[in-house]
């Protein structure tokens, strides 16, 4: 760090003394920041789902229809891929308090490339969507396009929501590499952990968004339609 | 002689020999602090300028210098960096770095490298800003707001604007977090909530709408980057979109800016009142609560913006009637510095004349305000000069002045020098004058019905463009003198003790000024409160070796 921190004392009028917080090694600190980080997530998706909401009440049938032509199968194993992956990430969290950093390190891994599976299924379903002619500036969803309008407003924000989520889990792996790198470098440890803390974290908040993209996109037309494309 | 921040700094990245290096490292909040009011000057005049050249074509009816589209870029360009790059970053990234910190008795923000990586962010920010004059068709046209569908539809650079804007918010984001947490955290031991200084509570309230409202304001950009890229359909009625709805997210945000702005603007009155009225200040907890109340109802008015553009009666009747509501925390504010001063003994140093004339002009913007609050008053003013005027009132007459108050109130304790009185004094009458005569025509004007955002106007506006445009001229030769002031001040101006205005709070109590490196050489602790007077003296003393109390 640099610059070592000595907790220094304040003492009052009756001489008694109190410890001062320093910037420096203030895990609860840490934690808090990131907490609050993540609040401004929820705030950003937050006002793509009141856009969603929005147009759901001007369009609902076109909505449902739409949402009857997502791959239920493909977004389902998804969520639980990311629900599992929720589930290690949490665990190596657990090894590392617990002193195990091996196994917390092999939680990461697992993580990491349950992570992986869900982009590539992810791909999948774009590109499936793709030949369907269903794709930012393709086919269906130019203006001209005969599509009714609250379909191409749903595919639209579809692709942005799954898109912008898509590019969390990218970043994630990529704070997943740089914790495994931090933890062989000794940086982070039973003592250290708050990195890890908060990478935790925010792969909760990661899936949480998930929990509420799945059921609106995928499940709103799941009653009236055959599923799949 | 113990050394300063001027001599010391931490780095981010090891421990580079050259000053210069020293200072683009820098994780110091105080250098952090000057170096966003440097670069922050610098694009103030640029928008500046700007305006200038708008007045000039402004000046008679026709065209003269500029045509219709130069002038639409003109005034986009002046907003945007107006507002994005100067105010709303404004006072937090200049006094929020450099003295909420000295306030709480910490020795840094939370994060220092997080706050080195949001300088250089807002940099970032700035530089795409600006790429976007030359690049391609040139800046947006589409003035601050960039309101679909004609942001969706324009040839000019709207997305690099765009961007910028994203960026910026994202530095604002990130400054707001890490003050959050630097309130909660690191405030000397003994100094509950309520024995903030008032500048912190106003940091403390904008915090939290910077980290709740900017992210909204984000994804809208991203959504109109994504629509201009990918056409997704948004905000397009081509495809069904809505473009009501870029309106309405737009505002969640942009309204809650205005607090975001004015807020620790009102801080630095509080401060400033109480010190040179010598004494306590009135209503300390109305004042503090009224920020976080501001804060709160201030997310629930954006609507008015929207009278015009399509809404039911009663959610106009609603919005219109929220805020409303929000005027009465701001009047609280206002009857508590006025009873702080009413038998006070006053000090007219510059500081407090810059505050008191601020009383004036401020209240000018916030009645006007109140005018076309009421639904039927703003279908006929809305998008007048008359709003231009109300907006200039509040934002430039208000926070820009008050920042200007506040540059003249910690100007020793950040320099450690002092600038010549008199001439401070003359340069506050020459914008306060030349402001006046700038702004108020235009409220006359508006009335009659001059549209905003021409460049071209009936022969019968002329002469308030013209007063306008002398007022214009007496106000930014002041506002140059008053740079100029400064400037001599820094550099040859006599020393100054760490406590020049016999002020209370604990960035004035410091062992040396400018402060050491480490801030207070000693953390003291708060038994107090923040504004003690008696007979027009400061209650509590400090030996400064061991920071006890000596009073
Ligand atoms: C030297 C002082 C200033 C002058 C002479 C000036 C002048 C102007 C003029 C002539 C316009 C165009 C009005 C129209 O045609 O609608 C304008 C717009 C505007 N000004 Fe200023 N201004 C000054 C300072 C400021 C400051 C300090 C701020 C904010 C911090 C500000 C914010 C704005 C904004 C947001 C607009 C609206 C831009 C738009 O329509 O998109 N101005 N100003
Ligand atoms: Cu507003």
């Amino acid at each position: 760090m640099g610059h070592e921190y000595v907790p220094e004392i304040a003492i009052d009028r009756d001489g008694n003394e109190h410890e001062v917080q320093g910037w420096q090694g203030d895990f609860y600190g840490g934690k808090l920041g990131f907490w609050l980080f993540m609040l401004t997530e929820v705030m950003m998706f937050g006002a793509m789902f009141l856009a969603l909401a929005y147009y759901n009440t001007l369009h609902p049938q076109d909505f449902l229809d739409a949402s009857a032509s997502l791959n239920r199968l493909l977004g389902g194993t998804n969520t639980v891929i990311l629900l599992i992956s929720a589930l290690t990430m949490g665990l190596g969290l657990l090894r590392m308090r617990a002193g195990d950093v091996k196994g917390a390190k092999l939680m990461i891994w697992a993580t990491m490339i349950l992570a992986v599976a869900f982009l590539v299924i992810k791909g999948f379903e774009w590109t499936a969507e793709y030949h369907h002619g269903i794709f930012l500036m393709h086919d269906k969803l130019l203006p001209e396009s005969t599509l009714p309008f609250g379909q191409k407003l749903f595919f639209g924000l579809y692709f942005s929501m799954t898109g912008l989520h898509g590019f969390h889990i990218i970043i994630g792996i990529g704070l997943m590499i740089w914790l495994l790198k931090r933890i062989n470098a000794g940086k982070v440890s039973t003592e250290h952990h708050i990195l890890h803390w908060n990478i935790a974290l925010y792969w909760d908040i990661v899936h949480l968004i998930w929990v509420f993209v799945f059921p609106y996109y995928y499940m709103i037309g799941a009653g009236g339609a055959t599923g799949g494309h | 002689m113990s050394k300063t921040y001027f001599d010391e700094t931490h780095c981010a990245i090891g421990h580079p020999k050259s000053t210069f290096m020293q200072w683009m490292l820098t994780i110091d909040h105080k250098r952090i602090g000057i170096m966003y009011a440097a670069v922050m000057f610098v694009f103030f005049f640029v928008a500046v300028f700007t305006a200038f050249a708008m007045r000039l074509e402004l000046f008679a009816p026709g065209g003269q210098y500029m045509d219709g589209d130069t002038f639409n870029q003109a005034f986009t360009l002046h907003g945007v960096i107006m507002i994005f790059l100067f105010i709303i970053p404004g006072i937090p990234a200049v006094f929020g770095n450099i003295v909420m910190p000295l306030m709480i008795g910490a020795k840094d923000v939370s994060f220092p490298r997080l706050n080195w990586f949001t300088f250089w962010l807002y940099i970032a920010g700035c530089c795409i800003a600006l790429a976007s004059l030359f690049i391609g068709e040139g800046v947006a046209d589409t003035g601050w707001t960039f309101y679909a569908p004609y942001s969706m539809n324009t040839g000019t650079n709207v997305i690099m604007a765009l961007v910028a804007a994203f960026v910026l918010g994202f530095a604002s984001i990130l400054t707001g977090l890490n003050f959050l947490v630097t309130i909660h955290r690191l405030r000397a031991p003994g100094m509950t909530f309520f024995k903030m200084p008032l500048f912190v509570w106003g940091i403390y309230a904008t915090a939290w709408i910077q980290l709740l409202a900017t992210p909204v304001v984000g994804i809208t950009l991203v959504l109109a980057i994504l629509e201009k890229y990918f056409g997704i359909g948004i905000f397009d009625p081509a495809k069904g979109g809505d473009p009501v709805l870029f309106q309405h997210l737009f505002w969640i945000y942009s309204h809650p800016a205005v607090y975001l702005m004015i807020l620790p603007a009102f801080g630095i009155m509080s401060e400033i009142i109480p010190t040179f009225s010598r004494k306590e200040v009135f209503g300390y907890r109305t004042i503090a609560l009224s920020s976080a109340s501001i804060a709160g109802i201030g997310y629930l008015v954006w609507g008015h913006h929207l009278y015009t553009s399509g809404m039911s009666d009663i959610a106009k009747t609603v919005f219109s009637f929220l805020t409303f509501f929000v005027a009465i925390p701001t009047g609280v504010k206002f009857y508590d510095w006025v009873a702080t001063m009413y038998q006070g003994k006053i000090v007219l140093s510059t500081p407090m004349i810059w505050a008191l004339g601020t009383i004036i002009t401020f209240a000018i913007g916030g009645i006007t305000g109140i005018t076309i609050t009421m639904i039927g008053m703003d279908v006929h003013l809305q998008d007048t000069y008359y709003t231009v005027a109300h907006f200039h009132y509040a934002i430039l007459g208000g926070v820009v002045f008050l920042m200007f108050a506040g540059m003249h109130y910690w100007f020793p304790l950040i320099t450690g020098k002092m600038y010549n009185e008199t001439k401070a004094k003359i340069a506050f009458y020459l914008n306060f004058i030349g402001f006046n005569l700038l702004w108020f025509p235009m409220f006359i004007a508006g009335y009659y019905g001059m549209p905003r955002r021409y460049f071209d106007y009936l022969p019968e506006f002329e002469i308030y463009h013209q007063i306008s445009f002398i007022g214009a001229v007496i106000f930014i030769s002041g506002l140059i003198y008053m740079f100029w002031v400064f400037f001599k001040g820094w550099t040859k101006g006599e020393a100054t003790t760490p406590n020049p205005w016999n002020a209370t709070t604990l960035e004035w109590h410091l062992p040396t000024s400018p402060p050491p490196l480490d801030n207070h050489s000693k953390v003291p602790y708060v038994d107090f409160d923040p504004y003690e007077y008696k007979h027009g003296e400061p209650v509590v003393k400090f030996n400064y070796e061991t920071m006890q109390r000596i009073d």
